[in-house]
């Protein structure tokens, strides 16, 4: 079943770094003294849904924030689509976690979601009916399309991250990024994100996650990678996610209840 | 006299300044919001201490090479080159080491300021020639403004207003999310230096009217002024260069309509009138219409409270309710409801049950998001809507006497 045992976690099928949407190797990234990334090598399946697992302070964020070039690496190399980061940022969309922005701002759903197409309007280009369209129309994939002239901080959680996944869509991009869009959002949201992720991969895209609710893993992704500081595991869930390797991430933190549970739920 | 200077008749020099600081104002405004919204304020005080060495060393250049030492482009330029070089300071400070921005605003600006005055009082001591004013520019002094520095201060506003127009997008942009626009590819660092760079220009167009104690004042009331008003950031940037042009220029008209008043000074009190005018009147964020809103809901709640009580048979005892229950005529003075009170606390048990079907329809979301548990449902549905909830509840139940 493991085909390729690396020294740095196992590593399920082949990788192919020329052709993958999303290609890490030897990433490490530090605050302070500490690495939060240590070495890890990442190889993101073109048209999949791939899920980023790990517990708290294992390095999620840090990796994705570090992939895209926001905070900065230590050592490592990036390459989109097979070339280089900054040829490549319009075929990125990144919707940051829900907490990292200031919700008082003075600001609308609406033009929150016209900052995605920023790239597209450039410094003095003027926002035309098709631009307004395109943003309704993206708020309309997901359900928010009533909402369009409040003001942000009127808006639950769940809303407030599905804004911020419409401005991602309107980027018409090719890979998507999300970092926690799950975290502290009603069902109904949920239902809604995993709604469009799944329509956007059907649609040939390329979706990277950072998840923490291990019951919805097989449900959702097609593929994992499970890291705590280093890589763990990469590949199918079927044959990525299982009672060894979440052991192996999540070390003695996670009850064995609930390893046996997804382990179950496995078959 | 007022109305003289508020209508520029007041001679050459008041006009001057009037128009000057009414140019001022607005571009203070105008650049001042994005630093407000960066959440950056303080910085302006920083870049603004951090002048006064380059305004000194500038004088001491000019008179060193036997040149007018009150040329004002000739300090303003000094002025600038110590700003940036502060803020390169506190820059460096705030990225490379462990000290947070606000410690580097505080060390930047004492230092700077400090700096300043050793340089102030040496040229003063000197006597080298006519100190040409040189304290002036700590709080401003428009006794002596000239033809040619009014032009200064309006080509340097207009030309920093023009490039904050380029680069608005950006900046709003960081401001609200930065990662998201690293994200996007934008240099976020460079945006930052290029917004700063920019209140840095206000700040020594400003020096002559305002000085460079004051300058912060015109850089963040306007904004702070004008996020009472609005809720979208493109308006509150245009609020906030008119308060700042309307402080400008009557502080202006102010100061010269009475003799030994400063100008910079009152210009700074006009912008903090149109501030506190705010902060009580505005229609939603303001103090006054916050009280009213919560005593407004208070009553509500006291009111559906009592009408949920009184469909329900349930005894009321808090004496809020029963009063706001008797004057509104849902309730006679010995506690018995009257009929329309008895219709009333029938409606508002069958709403709250048509509440609950709509908030747990997912297609009713965003009229789900209203619910407060006092609205009439009537006020968000069509009454197609209302009787389709109707028929999923049922019949319409009695409700007991």
């Amino acid at each position: 079943m493991l085909d390729l045992v690396s020294d740095r976690g196992v590593t399920v099928e082949e990788p192919q770094p020329e052709n993958s949407p999303l290609a890490v190797r030897g990433l490490t990234v530090s605050y302070g003294q500490k690495p939060a990334v240590f070495s890890v090598d990442m190889t993101v399946q073109l048209g999949a849904l791939t899920a980023i697992i790990g517990p708290n302070g294992a390095g999620k964020s840090t990796l994705l924030k570090a992939a895209l070039g926001i905070v900065k690496p230590l050592s490592g190399h990036v390459t989109v689509f097979g070339q280089a980061l900054e040829d490549q940022r319009a075929r990125i969309a990144y919707v940051p976690q829900r907490a990292s922005v200031d919700w008082d701002f003075p600001t609308r759903v609406i033009d929150v979601v016209l900052m995605g197409l920023s790239r597209q309007l450039g410094l003095l280009g003027r926002i035309r009916a098709r631009h307004m369209a395109r943003a309704m129309d993206c708020l309309n994939r997901v359900g928010m399309r009533d909402f369009s002239d409040r003001q942000i901080g009127q808006l639950s959680g769940g809303q407030q991250q599905r804004v911020f996944l419409a401005r991602a869509l309107a980027q018409d991009a090719d890979l998507y990024l999300l970092d926690e869009p799950f975290a502290g959002v009603d069902a109904a949201t949920e239902k809604a994100i995993i709604g469009v992720l799944k329509s956007l991969k059907q649609a040939g895209k390329t979706v990277v996650v950072v998840h923490h609710d291990l019951a919805t893993v097989t449900d959702y992704f097609d593929n994992v990678f499970l890291i705590n500081t280093r890589k763990v595991a990469e590949g199918p869930v079927a044959q990525a996610f299982n009672a060894e390797t979440l052991q192996a991430t999540y070390g003695g933190r996670l009850a064995t209840a609930q390893i046996d549970q997804i382990s179950r739920a496995l078959g | 006299m007022l109305w003289d200077a508020l209508t520029l008749q007041l001679g050459y020099n008041a006009t001057l300044v009037a128009v000057g600081a009414t140019l001022l104002g607005v571009s203070a405004g105008v650049t001042g919001t994005f630093l407000f919204l960066r959440k950056r304020a303080l910085v302006s005080d920083a870049i603004s201490h951090a002048t006064l060495p380059g305004v000194c060393l500038a004088f001491m250049v000019l008179v060193a090479f036997g040149g007018d030492g009150r040329n004002l482009i000739g300090l303003l330029i000094g002025s600038a080159l110590s700003a940036w070089v502060g803020l390169l300071c506190m820059t460096w400070l705030t990225r490379h080491t462990r000290l947070a921005e606000d410690a580097a605003i505080g060390a930047v600006l004492s230092v700077f300021f400090g700096f300043g005055i050793v340089l102030l009082t040496v040229i003063q001591t000197l006597g080298v020639g006519r100190q040409a004013g040189l304290e002036g520019f700590l709080l401003g002094s428009t006794a002596g403004m000239l033809w040619a520095d009014a032009l200064i201060i309006a080509i340097g506003g207009a030309a920093t207003l023009a490039l904050v127009m380029i680069i608005r997008r950006p900046m709003m942009l960081v401001a609200f999310d930065p990662e998201y626009a690293a994200a996007q590819g934008v240099a976020v660092h460079r945006i930052d230096l290029a917004m700063m760079g920019l209140v840095m220009a206000v700040t020594v167009v400003g020096l002559k009217i305002v000085g460079l104690i004051l300058i912060v004042a015109l850089l963040i009331i306007p904004p702070v002024a004008a996020r009472f008003w609005s809720e979208r950031s493109d308006r509150v940037v245009l609020l906030a260069g008119l308060v700042g042009g309307m402080a400008g220029y009557l502080g202006a008209a102010i100061s010269a309509s009475a003799p030994n008043l400063p100008t910079g000074p009152i210009i700074v009190l006009v912008s903090f009138g149109f501030f506190a005018v705010s902060i009580l009147l505005a229609p939603v964020r303001g103090v006054l219409a916050a009280v009213l809103r919560h005593l407004r809901f208070q009553r509500r709640v006291h009111i559906r409270q009592g009408l949920l009580a009184m469909a329900q048979d349930q005894t009321i005892y808090e004496p809020l309710t029963l009063r706001l229950l008797r004057r509104a005529g849902l309730l006679r003075a010995d506690g018995v409801p009257t009929d329309a009170g008895r219709a009333r606390a029938a409606k508002a048990l069958r709403d709250e049950k048509r509440w609950e079907i709509v908030r747990a329809d997912q297609t009713h979301e965003a009229t789900a998001a209203l619910y407060d548990g006092l609205r009439d449902i009537e006020t968000v549905l069509t009454q197609d809507q209302i009787d389709e909830i109707d028929r999923q509840i049922g019949g319409p139940q009695e409700v007991r006497p």
